[in-house]
């Protein structure tokens, strides 16, 4: 294996031989381009005058200061690129040793612990209403996403498919929960797992066509099953409400104890006084569960001869089939289980906010959801659960910078940002990680010693 | 009388496959012995990778009809009337027949046990070399495992057949030589061992016909000698007959019973070592190749010859 770190590097002149004219040349340059490309986009800007008329302000410090800040930058790297190497070591790639292995082990237990004392913890230390905000817009919210990504992990991350419509079975299981309660009035643990079956069948209708593809043509056609699904949910009035959506769906219930502050309301029934962030609590617990129950899944999934040949079909789906596995079975299964995981979750999602329209179900969900499964790396379980955090808790966390308005102004708002700051994010990772968080492959059966796979040698799948 | 006249497993007749305007294999008729060791020879692009994906269902034949018996000696009407039926397999006097020009490639592995190694090597290089050796198990695993539905519940005796998947495995490990490198990923072990584990991978098929695409390419002498006592051992100890593609002629001529040899699609020679060897025609498509390639081969006989 080669080491990266120790590797010479030829062009650069070594301690001392700093090149000033070489890096202003370089660094002006630089800034020479990004003058050229920030020029039609930066420069002018577009504005309505009074009589409504679009009329062109030109604004040239803005390309100016993108220039500078580029040419500085660019010299700043070159001049810290060019000092001696010699105190970075070689880092020999690291294998983590059974000992590590049992940590990580005992860490996913801790952390099943704490999620499981999280609500308790903050309405103690917060009071009910500090806490709202953590246990709905961190856990739940991050919680959905650490399901969904589990879900579409099995079909991108085991099995290698490129599946850019997963949002589509979201919206199956919230529609099909939010349409069989308000017009049957079927309860939630009725309607979750048909809200499942109904999205596995969605899948399975997917696959089918699909089979045959791979690649871009998959990642094409899949993206289309999630717009049509979309655009269904928009035009089918009758049945769908179209863009209004469908509201007054039942909230959850303590297993048909509602949570009210009625005689017979759940804070009642147990005696205690009555608050909202009961009903929350209730809700992260429900997600929590879910997510647990669709990580504890997968886990056996991956031991079994199914999962190995999801892996396989992944690593080379012709060798699989000279082995005598039905391809074809084998991609359906995939499709199916994770569209069902996907058809929980959105079920979830319905019960969680009492209302469903189709602007929940955009091509921007799947992409985040196809981010934190390509963040978290090497169909790895932990590796997704730590990019959902980091995604989904990122975007939340955003919320909080208030102090950043110190900084640039009462206008500043860094929410409006948050693509950017997801874009450089992405762009950064994939420079320094582009395997994912979690960049070696656990194998699924050991014979002596559990040994860690580099990330280089397992495949990410033909589609 | 040798076996593949009076015991064929697999019979070949008129297999053609085009490409376009290419025809790659030409009416080739020939016969697949059930305790021989075959071995299809020719120069570069003669058509011989395109014979195995006939075979093992990767291609569908232009023409053609290929009858695998896999109990017994196919009687020529039991064949016919099968073929009339449209039918892909059925059951016959002398046992299941299969019609692999009509299988698709899973079914070829699963049902009618051809398996098979590719010319680049195909290992699942991101899994271990154990795991590489169940996944071969897929199908009964599968069985075992409730089609996944009791394996998720835990139960059924899943548990006990994944060991005994596991001990084939091992024992496979074991006569390769790769018992140490188990938990090792496929994709890290040395070209040689890669080729041996293809072959194990296939093994662990159980199939009734392995074929073998140039497995001694690349391999160094000793390698080379160490493939030739794992194909023999193959066919005495696991009642499997072989069939190979091979450029090496000393490995032919050492092991094969049976020799087949293509040029442009077409069978120029078809009998034992021996008659190959002094077969004109044969010589002559390679002396239609290259002289550098001629002599080698012609070397190649000699020594062949007098190491016999
Ligand atoms: N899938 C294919 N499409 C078109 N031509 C093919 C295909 N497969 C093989 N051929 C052609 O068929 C001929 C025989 O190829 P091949 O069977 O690979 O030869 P060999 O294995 O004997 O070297 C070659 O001319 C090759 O280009
Ligand atoms: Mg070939």
């Amino acid at each position: 294996m080669q080491i990266q770190a120790s590797k010479p590097v030829a062009a650069e002149p070594v301690s001392g031989g700093f090149d000033i004219m070489a890096a202003v040349k370089d660094a002006g340059f630089a800034a020479l381009v990004t003058l050229g490309l920030s020029f039609p986009i930066l420069a002018f800007r577009t504005q309505e005058d009074i009589s409504n008329h679009l009329i062109v302000v030109p604004r040239w410090s803005w390309p100016i200061t993108a220039a500078i800040l580029v040419f500085v930058g660019r010299f700043a790297a070159i001049l810290f690129r060019s000092r001696p190497r010699a105190t970075r070591a070689p880092t020999l790639p690291k294998a983590p040793s059974a000992s590590a292995t049992f940590l990580i082990r005992y860490a996913s237990w801790f952390g099943v612990a704490a999620l499981i004392a999280f609500p308790m913890v903050m309405v103690a230390a917060l009071g009910a209403g500090g806490s709202l905000k953590w246990i709905n817009n961190y856990g739940i919210q991050i919680l959905i996403y650490v399901m969904l990504g589990w879900g579409l992990n099995i079909v991108v991350g085991l099995s290698g498919l490129l599946d850019l419509g997963y949002v589509a079975f979201y919206a199956v299981g919230a529609y099909s929960y939010a349409l069989l309660s308000t017009t049957f009035g079927l309860s939630f643990w009725i309607c979750l797992p048909l809200a499942g079956l109904l999205a596995a069948f969605w899948g399975i209708i997917l696959g089918f066509p699909v089979l045959r593809l791979r690649g871009d043509y998959l990642a094409i056609v899949t993206l289309a099953f999630g717009e049509i699904i979309r655009l269904v949910l928009i035009n089918w009035t009758d049945l769908t409400n179209g863009y209004a959506g469908i509201s007054s769906i039942p909230r959850a219930t303590f297993f048909g104890v509602p949570f009210t502050d009625d005689d017979d309301g759940f804070a009642h029934l147990f005696g205690m006084d009555y608050s909202p962030i009961q009903r929350t609590i209730f809700l992260f617990y429900l997600i929590l569960a879910l997510a647990l129950l669709t990580n504890a899944v997968t886990l056996r999934l991956r031991r079994l001869p199914v999962g190995r040949a999801w892996e396989a079909l992944r690593e080379d789906e012709i060798a699989c089939r000279s082995l005598g596995i039905n391809t074809t079975n084998t991609k359906l299964t995939a499709f199916a289980l994770g569209a069902m995981f996907g058809g929980f979750a959105g079920s979830f999602f319905a019960v969680r906010q009492g209302f469903v329209s189709p602007e929940s179900f955009t091509f921007i969900e799947s992409a985040t959801i196809l981010a934190i499964v390509v963040l978290g790396g090497m169909g790895s379980q932990i590796g997704v659960a730590l990019a959902a955090v980091l995604m989904i808790g990122g975007t939340e966390i955003l919320r909080e910078l208030d102090f950043l308005k110190a900084v640039f102004g009462r206008d500043f708002d860094p929410v409006q940002y948050r693509m950017l700051i997801f874009g450089a994010g992405m762009v950064l990772m994939m420079i320094l990680k582009p395997r994912g968080i979690i960049s070696t492959r656990t194998p699924s059966i050991f014979y002596k010693e559990q040994k860690a796979i580099s990330g280089s040698l397992v495949k990410e799948g033909h589609g | 009388m040798s076996s593949w006249q009076t015991d064929p497993l697999l019979v070949v007749e008129h297999l053609t496959m085009r490409f376009g305007g290419l025809v790659a294999v030409n009416n080739l008729s020939f016969s697949v012995g059930r305790t021989d060791i075959t071995a299809l020879i020719g120069p570069n692009g003669a058509g011989k990778t395109t014979v195995f994906n006939c075979v093992t269902g990767f291609y569908k034949p232009t023409e053609g009809r290929l009858a695998l018996a896999r109990q017994g000696i196919a009687a020529a009407p039991d064949v016919e009337h099968l073929t009339g039926t449209g039918a892909r397999h059925g059951k016959s006097n002398s046992g299941n027949i299969y019609l692999l020009e009509r299988m698709p490639g899973h079914e070829i592995a699963d049902k009618a046990r051809v398996a098979r190694t590719f010319q680049n090597i195909r290992l699942f290089t991101g899994m271990t070399v154990l795991e590489n050796l169940l996944v071969a198990q897929h199908n009964a695993l599968m069985k075992a495992s409730g089609y996944t539905v009791l394996g998720v519940l835990g139960i059924g005796g899943y548990k006990a057949k994944e060991k005994a998947a596991v001990a084939k495995a091992i024992s496979w490990l074991d006569k390769i030589g790769l018992l140490d490198r188990a938990d090792d990923p496929a994709g890290d072990l040395p070209y040689g061992d890669q080729r041996r584990l293809e072959i194990a991978r296939a093994m662990c098929t159980d199939p009734i016909l392995l074929c073998l695409d140039e497995p001694a390419a690349g391999l160094n002498p000793r390698e080379s000698l160490e493939l030739n006592a794992l194909l023999r051992s193959i066919r005495n100890d696991h009642n499997t007959a072989v069939l190979l593609i091979e450029h090496d002629m000393s490995v032919v001529m050492e092991i094969s019973d049976h020799v087949v040899v293509l040029d442009y699609g077409t069978k120029i020679a078809d009998g034992t070592p021996q008659e190959i060897r002094n077969d004109p025609r044969v010589i002559a498509a390679y002396l239609g190749v290259e002289d550098e390639e001629v002599e080698e081969v012609e070397a190649e006989i000699d020594m062949a010859e007098k190491a016999s």
